[in-house]
């Protein structure tokens, strides 16, 4: 924990005197981060619109992760997830808020978690390596969300952008007051919890570890190990979706391309800082969230392209992971 | 003289003598002479341990061993798994670091800090699981092994080298194959001409012959006398006595890391190897005196016809037949890797069988699930306890419940860890042997602790079968004694034990009955107390069949 703080200041340090290298004043630059993110009740808000997708897709990677499976899919099945929610909406017409929106959760959970199991059955039965499958069906995914929008799906009356419709209020989580932080919070709260309580508390969250610590001795001694990895597998693609529905039933109101922007990777990131503990990734995921708002900040306030927070994840990562190396082998 | 063609072709670059070029360190050791001479009288020794010690926790891996290799001799070094002959050629080629004694090279005392010491001084070693990679070809992967080339790789002087030493020694390597596409047999040379061009001079060659064809073998032994002409020493380890016989000059023998025996070829008997090899010493005190034989509701475990390849390879189980009955302890002895370890995972239904049945009390078990055939009673000590039995990261406790969560009070789907504990306790309390902590993790345990755990595992749910592997290897005499009195007491409760063993006292102290398997069959069946040490020893090592 010590460690882990002392290598994010280490990391804002380097970063620092980066800063100082191209010109501009890190103490200035940080506490502008600061203002835009902590120190408002907007940024705050922000904060929290972020960490709803780095939550979800951080646990798409650490539940997985805790039978041995990496899936670095979380970007496609959260695509996925938002192009069945949006499915839904299109699909079923408008009904009552209260059914509509469980509905568009189901479906974007069902979605990630079917294009988890392209990968976790392509392993069971193939033995094919499930980081290359689920990779490579993120590109699949975010040009199959295209296919739709640029066609079938578009807009008739949005002036030839590549967007669906609108979706109806009752197919919209609703936001709190003045801000964009909307109902979809519920989620990673109730994931989170859900997890923690899975992982630790009930004999599956047991077996799923002696699966993850060695699969060869958890077969020899009866537990369905390919059960374990297929479940795992789904529920993890499946809370990516998630993250699908609630972007685009929260924050866009329709489908379109781009709409992660690599949440699914830095999702994936902040499980791997936070060693797939459900309860970890809490923290993790807003430091991101924290690094990610600030960025956009520095960014109007016509400082430094977003891009540079990038730089700055970079180094957190390198310092995170370099320091628990060392703590390993001293130990 | 050796390389007198090769040097005149090659010229610059890589050289490939094997005594000459370390000479200016060989000559302020004993000047001029000549280690190249076919004899060895008067000559220092290529290679020369005094009184080397390792000690790993729990074993005492070699125990004050000395060892001398000469240019221009086959010398092999003969013993059982477990008998220490890895740690030993471990530490010639710098793995390990021995604990005490001595090396000299060519007379003058060093130490090998590492493979890559051993490398420079002249050690090759042609490892079990070969160093090569797949996806390059025969001369990128010698490339990357010599140390002498500049900045720029010459392929075609390379590629000639190879050619030259494959020509030499009737070796057949193509330098430009994908040694990927080779066969096992075929990267062995390649390891070889790897080793001849980085300028070894002692080779040392572990287990070389368990990889190869019938044929190859031949092949290799071949290539043995060729390298021997050429001044080079030959290591050869193995527990194979017949190639030993065929090939070696001078035969040491290891038995629980000691040194038992060192002698020349000439006049060595395979009868006097075994004894050598196994040792033939009164057993410790338990003892199976009373038969507990319960014949009357038939076989615990019987296998007709069990096959698990369609074709006689010996990696698999070709047509095993056997029984075991409750109450009963048949001992497999064999040299591991014949078969063993087949029979208790087509028991447990771990791997599929092509033809035959299993029965367990008489019910045909040949498609039931490993859990169904964990909860009909079978238990298992496997042969790798880290890598089959346990999970490293979890705790003792946890390790000691896996898998069987519901019958240690959870077969909800919430977990009661204090209930669960209650249970452990109980199910330890009859235990005899001192368990780690329950909440150290077992990756921190030391390998007889660790045999220790699954050894509480498995008796904990009174096994009514019990397949088990090694059960005492890693443990120290007292453990080990008590572990076989566990293993008579599951016995006489009537549990039928499958006990595979390399130790033949121990085998012989155990069991009822006593099989050998070789080679995928069972190639003979005894009385332990009518049974032959000596014939034993050489079914298990496919001398006579």
């Amino acid at each position: 924990m010590v460690r882990s703080l002392f290598a994010i200041v280490m990391a804002f340090a380097v970063f620092g005197v980066l800063l100082l290298a191209i010109g501009r004043d890190p103490v200035e630059a940080y506490t502008k981060m600061f203002e835009g993110t902590l120190g408002s009740k907007v940024g705050l808000s922000e904060v929290g619109v972020r960490m709803i997708p780095f939550v979800l897709t951080a646990l798409a990677a650490a539940i997985p992760a805790r039978v041995g499976l990496i899936n670095v899919g979380g970007e496609g099945q959260l695509y996925i997830g938002a192009w069945t929610a949006t499915g839904v909406v299109l699909y079923m017409g408008v009904g009552h808020i209260w059914i509509m929106l469980p509905l568009m959760a189901a479906g974007g959970f069902l979605g990630g978690a079917a294009w988890g199991a392209i990968a976790v059955f392509l392993r069971s039965w193939r033995g094919v390596n499930e980081v290359i499958t689920t990779l490579l069906s993120n590109y699949v995914a975010i040009l199959l969300v295209n296919v739709f929008v640029f066609g079938p799906w578009k807009n008739p009356e949005g002036f030839g952008y590549p967007y669906t419709a609108d979706f109806a209020t009752e197919a919209i989580l609703p936001a709190l007051a003045g801000t964009r932080l909307h109902m979809g919070l519920v989620l990673p709260v109730l994931a989170v919890l859900a997890s923690y309580l899975i992982l630790t508390r009930t004999t599956w969250g047991y077996n799923m570890r002696a699966v993850g610590g060695n699969a060869e001795a958890a077969r020899r001694r009866g537990i369905p190990v390919g059960r374990y990895l297929v479940v795992a597998m789904l529920v993890g693609g499946g809370i990516a979706g998630l993250a699908g529905m609630s972007e685009v039933a929260g924050i866009q109101h329709h489908l379109r391309p781009g709409i992660s922007n690599n949440l699914g990777f830095l999702g994936f990131l902040a499980s791997w800082l936070a060693g797939h503990n459900p309860t970890t990734i809490v923290a993790t995921c807003f430091l991101l969230a924290v690094i990610i708002v600030g960025g956009d900040v520095l960014q109007f306030s016509g400082n430094l392209p977003s891009a540079a927070m990038f730089i700055l994840i970079g180094l957190v990562l390198f310092f995170v992971l370099g320091f628990r190396r060392l703590d390993r082998a001293t130990a | 003289m050796p390389n007198k063609l090769m040097q005149s072709k090659t010229g610059s670059g890589v050289g490939l003598k094997p005594a000459e070029t370390s000479a200016p360190l060989d000559t302020a050791v004993h000047s001029g002479t000549s280690t190249n001479g076919h004899s060895h009288n008067g000559v220092h020794p290529s290679l020369s341990l005094r009184g080397i010690s390792k000690r790993f926790p729990g074993v005492l891996a070699n125990d004050n061993i000395d060892l001398d290799v000469f240019g221009g001799e086959v010398h092999a070094v003969l013993g059982e798994n477990g008998a220490g002959k890895s740690t030993l050629m471990k530490i010639l080629y710098g793995v390990y670091q021995p604990d005490a004694g001595s090396i000299l090279f060519k007379g003058r005392e060093t130490r090998i800090q590492s493979p890559n010491a051993g490398r420079r001084l002249g050690i090759g070693m042609v490892f079990q699981n070969f160093s090569l990679i797949p996806a390059l070809t025969v001369v990128e992967n010698v490339a990357l092994f010599l140390p002498h080339h500049g900045m720029f790789l010459s392929r075609r002087a390379i590629a000639r080298q190879i050619q030259e030493v494959s020509d030499k020694y009737g070796l057949h390597v193509i330098p430009n194959a994908r040694t990927g596409d080779l066969s096992m047999g075929e990267r062995q040379k390649v390891e070889l001409v790897k080793l001849i061009l980085a300028q070894a001079q002692v080779l040392i060659f572990d287990e070389p012959t368990s990889v190869l064809a019938p044929h190859e073998v031949d092949g290799l032994f071949r290539v043995f006398d060729e390298l021997k002409r050429d001044g080079y020493a030959v290591l050869f380890i193995t527990h194979k006595i017949q190639e030993v016989l065929n090939t070696a000059d001078r035969i040491t023998v290891l038995r629980h890391g000691q040194v038992v025996e060192c002698g020349p070829r000439q006049g060595a008997t395979a009868e006097h190897l075994v004894a050598m090899m196994l040792g033939i010493g009164v057993p410790e005190v338990v003892r199976n005196t009373q038969s507990n034989l319960e014949t009357a509701n038939g076989a615990a475990v019987e296998f007709r016809d069990v096959w698990t390849t369609d074709t006689n390879d010996p990696r698999g189980l070709n047509g095993v037949s056997f029984h075991v009955m409750p109450g009963e302890i048949l001992g497999v002895a064999g040299v591991s890797g014949n078969g063993q370890q087949q029979l208790g995972e087509v028991l447990l239904g771990l791997q599929r069988r092509r033809k035959g049945t299993v029965l367990l009390f008489g019910q045909d078990v040949s498609r039931r699930s490993i859990s169904s055939m964990l909860n009909a009673g079978v238990g298992y000590i496997p042969e790798d306890a880290l890598g089959m039995a346990m999970v490293p990261d979890m705790k003792v406790e946890e390790n000691l419940v896996l898998g069987e969560l519901d019958r240690y009070g959870n077969s909800g789907i919430w977990l009661d860890r204090k209930g669960m504990r209650r249970q452990v306790d109980t199910a330890l309390s009859s235990f005899p042997l001192k368990l780690a902590p329950l909440e150290s993790r077992v990756e921190h345990l030391s390998g007889g602790n660790i045999q220790r755990v699954i050894l509480a595992r498995e008796m904990a749910m009174d096994p009514k079968v019990l397949m088990a592997y090694y059960p005492t290897r890693g443990l120290d005499v007292l453990t080990a004694e008590t572990t076989r009195s566990l293993l008579m007491e599951c016995r006489q409760e009537g549990g039928a034990i499958v006990l595979v063993s390399e130790d033949l006292e121990e085998l012989f102290a155990l069991s009822d009955r006593l099989v050998v398997m070789y080679q995928g069959n069972i190639v003979g069946e005894f009385q332990p107390k009518s049974a032959s040490l000596h014939e034993i020893g050489l079914l298990m090592t496919g001398h006579h069949q």
